[in-house]
């Protein structure tokens, strides 16, 4: 019963969805004020009823009720109850209800805090919105329905995946997918600013806060998936290059360009018809992220749910929203006059750099990552592209970013001097290189990755410093440490996400560099030496989960004769989906991690083991939390709060500045 | 993400990716069929090298790779070895030749194009002399008297 309310209430909220895609548009055309009004309430009351409805499908996982048919082939009585919950976006139709919910979130969110926008403006956000809403609610409806029953409902489920039933990955999704999906409110703002043929300070003001939080979130879930790769796929890698990981990638890179020219048009109303296109642009990416996750065209190892027939829709979708509001930017971007001047060495040069590295950098991503799709219609030629090509090919962008940003972040607006900019700069540069000679002597071997990342790391760190202390002013220590604590959030922001920038550089270049690897055969009582540490392998037993068989090895770590601790890697069994599962036990600390996974038992007696010692790998998560938390000082800044209130105000002030 | 899922599907016996057992003796040789098999595509594995793969057929070009190398073949006589019984499709790292060249330079092409058409903004945007109108300057005059 509960069940077909909760499918009701879908249905429901697709016809008001299309309400809310009509009604205010034409009333915005009009200038019916009452027919604008229709787009606040429809929005929440979307929100509202997918709310419930996706409720009701958690409560059906919840309570294993296997007359569901989603249920019964993603659940069990056995399974714990937060992958239970999990469960629910853990296949197709559930991940596309989270999906939608989140669009809906999005909107009624835009409804309630939108409160500053002129009205005619938010009508056409909202309604906008909503027809994004409409494509996806009824691709959910008739092609995949989570609520269909089953006739015979079977005593118990098939179980989700064992690979899914995991901590990070019960958060993984609704992460991505706040990211994926609040990216659609940058999209509505700028298609509603073209059909309106109107961007202003103003509007850069409105859709950034959007943007921020889409990008926090993105971070925060491109993060989550890569620490779980990490950890659960035994030995160690982070990122893969791999089709559905770049479809990640390339919306959070646009959207990254994306936050840095709204800045360009908020302060300077320049760069206005290229900040619409990056707004166009990363929600068309994430509509192509969709598009390669489900239909499976892409060889990825993410298939977990594809089916082409649904892929040619998802196609069809992103074909329309892109290419209409490609269309309508043809059509429109003449409109936008850009209003402010700047000299060739400015902030604003600065930030257009940063933006054809970022643009250029995705657009490095896409073709590698839709290469052998087209290498194989076009050239009939089967070939692969993999992580050796997105090495080569994208690191050097990043290397270039790195390099250019502490100055660019320096330079003032209008008309800077690359001088003045770099003085404050000139020490660590300095000790940037210093470090890295020092990285290079104690190295052994001859590799160059790791004093590379070393002096990048320092460099943007440094950097980011250098400009929180410029900024101080230029009295005593006591007085410039007050006013950097009382400076504006969003300068915090700026900093502590580029700062974040660095750590991670530094980690990813410093663990690819000086990992060490030990593979071998050994016999319970054994112990051997890797790098500084060393191992004994000291037992392996056996026993049961909730849902699965496990051989847990005791592996004991010990520096000199001191015993640091014990790690316990397992393989499981998952005997209800058939699969085994590999954990690795990892000692997770702030220099390095020391990662242990037990294999399978030797027919001449002994396991096979595999440790690494991963130095610095928490800086890479660590530095992506640092641009998430870089997101949050800047989205609670003053400006955006208050400036909520008396935004028509300061929209009026800001060319003055 | 979910990567070993399908992988897993393939497995039979669960293997891992590299086994101790087939590791060469020699570290230089082990190292570079290392990073020989890193470079190298799974053919019947979702998107994986034969270095991260667990499949049968993974460990067998393991092995074989290896005993390519011991017999004397440089890394381009190894990898042409496996590319001429599996295609190109093995490549990990498409070559620059044909069709690829579009892979390798649209990218670059693109950066230029894009550092020009950015010159050439930045400098339209600095060449535009912000002149008063004649009110303008009126009400400057009257604002500067005042």
């Amino acid at each position: 019963m509960l069940t077909e309310l909760g499918h009701f209430a879908l249905i429901l909220a697709l016809g008001v969805a299309i309400v809310q895609m009509i009604v205010p548009m034409i009333g915005a055309h009009k200038g019916n004020v009452a027919w604008m009004a229709v787009a606040e309430p429809a929005a929440i009351t979307q929100f509202l009823l997918v709310g419930f409805s996706f409720a009701t499908l958690t409560w059906a996982f919840m309570t294993s009720d296997f007359s569901l048919q989603l249920v019964y082939a993603n659940s069990h009585t056995d399974k714990p109850m937060i992958y239970k919950i999990s469960g629910v976006w853990g296949n197709h139709e559930g991940s596309m209800l989270l999906w939608i919910l989140i669009l809906t979130l999005f909107g009624a969110a835009a409804a309630l805090f939108g409160g500053n926008l002129p009205m005619r403006l938010r009508a056409r956000v909202l309604a906008v919105q909503a027809s994004i809403g409409v494509a996806f609610f009824a691709f959910i409806l008739f092609t995949s329905n989570p609520f269909l029953r089953l006739a015979v409902p079977p005593l118990n489920g098939r179980d989700l995946n064992p690979l899914l039933q995991d901590p990070g990955l019960a958060f993984h999704p609704p992460f991505l997918y706040l990211g994926y999906v609040g990216l659609s409110m940058a999209f509505s703002f700028a298609v509603a600013a073209l059909i309106e043929g109107r961007v202003d300070a103003a509007w850069g003001r409105w859709v950034r806060p959007w943007t921020l939080a889409a990008w926090m979130f993105l971070t925060i879930g491109i993060a989550l998936g890569s620490w779980w790769a990490y950890y659960e796929l035994g030995w160690g890698g982070f990122w893969f290059w791999d089709p559905v990981e770049n479809a990640s990638f390339m919306p959070w890179l646009i959207a990254t360009a994306l936050l840095h020219s709204a800045i360009v048009v908020e302060k300077r109303e320049a760069l206005k018809s290229w900040t619409i296109l990056l707004a166009i642009l990363a929600f068309g990416f994430s509509l192509l992220g969709t598009f390669i996750v489900r239909s499976g065209v892409l060889t990825s190892v993410h298939a977990f749910a594809n089916d082409p027939e649904r892929g040619v829709l998802i196609l069809m979708i992103f074909a329309f929203f892109l290419g209409g509001s490609l269309i309508l930017y043809a059509a429109r971007a003449g409109v936008m006059q850009a209003q402010g001047v700047f000299s060739t060495v400015s902030r604003e040069s600065g930030l257009i750099l940063n933006n054809i590295l970022l643009a250029v950098s995705a657009f490095v991503v896409f073709i590698g990552t839709i290469w052998p799709l087209v290498a194989e219609m076009l050239f009939d030629r089967t070939l692969s592209v993999g992580p050796p090509f997105f090495d080569a090919a994208f690191t050097p962008f990043m290397v270039v970013l790195a390099i250019v940003l502490p100055l660019g972040s320096m330079l003032a607006w209008k008309r800077g001097s690359l001088s003045r900019g770099a003085k404050p700069l000139l020490p660590w540069l300095i000790l940037a290189v210093a470090l890295a000679a020092l990285a290079f002597a104690i190295q052994s071997g001859r590799s160059a990755l790791g004093p590379i990342g070393v002096a990048l790391g320092a460099w943007v760190v440094g950097g980011a410093l250098a400009d929180l202390w410029l900024r101080s002013g230029r009295e005593g220590f006591a007085t410039r440490l007050r006013r950097m604590v009382r400076l504006p959030r969003a300068d915090w922001g700026k900093a502590v996400a580029h700062i974040g920038m660095g750590v991670t550089i530094f980690g990813v270049a410093a663990m690819l560099a000086w990992q060490k690897e030990d593979i071998r055969i050994a016999q319970i009582g054994d112990r051997w030496a890797v790098g500084q540490f060393e191992f004994s392998l000291d037992d392996v037993r056996q026993f049961d989960g909730p849902n699965y068989i496990t051989t847990m090895a005791d592996i004991g770590i010990w520096q000199g004769d001191k015993r640091l601790s014990t790690l316990t890697p397992e393989k499981r069994f998952y005997p209800i989906a058939n699969m085994p599962t590999t954990e690795a036990a990892i000692r997770n600390g702030f220099l390095r991690d020391l990662y242990v996974v037990i294999g399978d038992p030797q027919a001449q007696g002994g396991y096979a083991v595999r440790v690494y010692v991963k130095p610095f790998a928490n800086w890479i998560w660590g530095g992506a939390i640092l641009m998430a938390l870089g997101g949050v000082f800047s989205l609670t800044d003053r400006r955006l709060r208050v400036g909520a209130a008396s935004a028509k105000v300061t929209a009026k002030a800001v060319p003055a500045e | 993400m979910k990567r070993l899922l399908l992988l897993l599907a393939f497995l039979a016996a669960p293997l891992w990716a590299v086994e101790p057992g087939e590791m060469l003796d020699d570290p230089v040789l082990e190292n570079r069929a290392r990073s020989l098999s890193k470079g190298l595509r799974c053919p019947v594995c979702r998107n994986e090298s034969i270095d991260e793969s667990n499949a049968t057929l993974s460990q067998e070009l393991r092995i074989v790779l290896r005993e390519r190398i011991v017999a004397g073949d440089t890394d381009e006589e190894a990898i042409d070895f496996i590319v001429a019984r599996y295609g190109e499709y093995v490549l990990l790292r498409p070559d620059a030749r044909g069709a690829n060249l579009v892979l390798w330079l649209a990218a670059p092409t693109l950066l230029l194009i894009a550092l020009g058409v950015g010159w050439v903004t930045i400098r339209r945007r600095n060449t535009t002399t912000v002149a008063l109108s004649d009110a303008e300057k009126a009400e400057l005059e009257k604002i500067l008297r005042s």
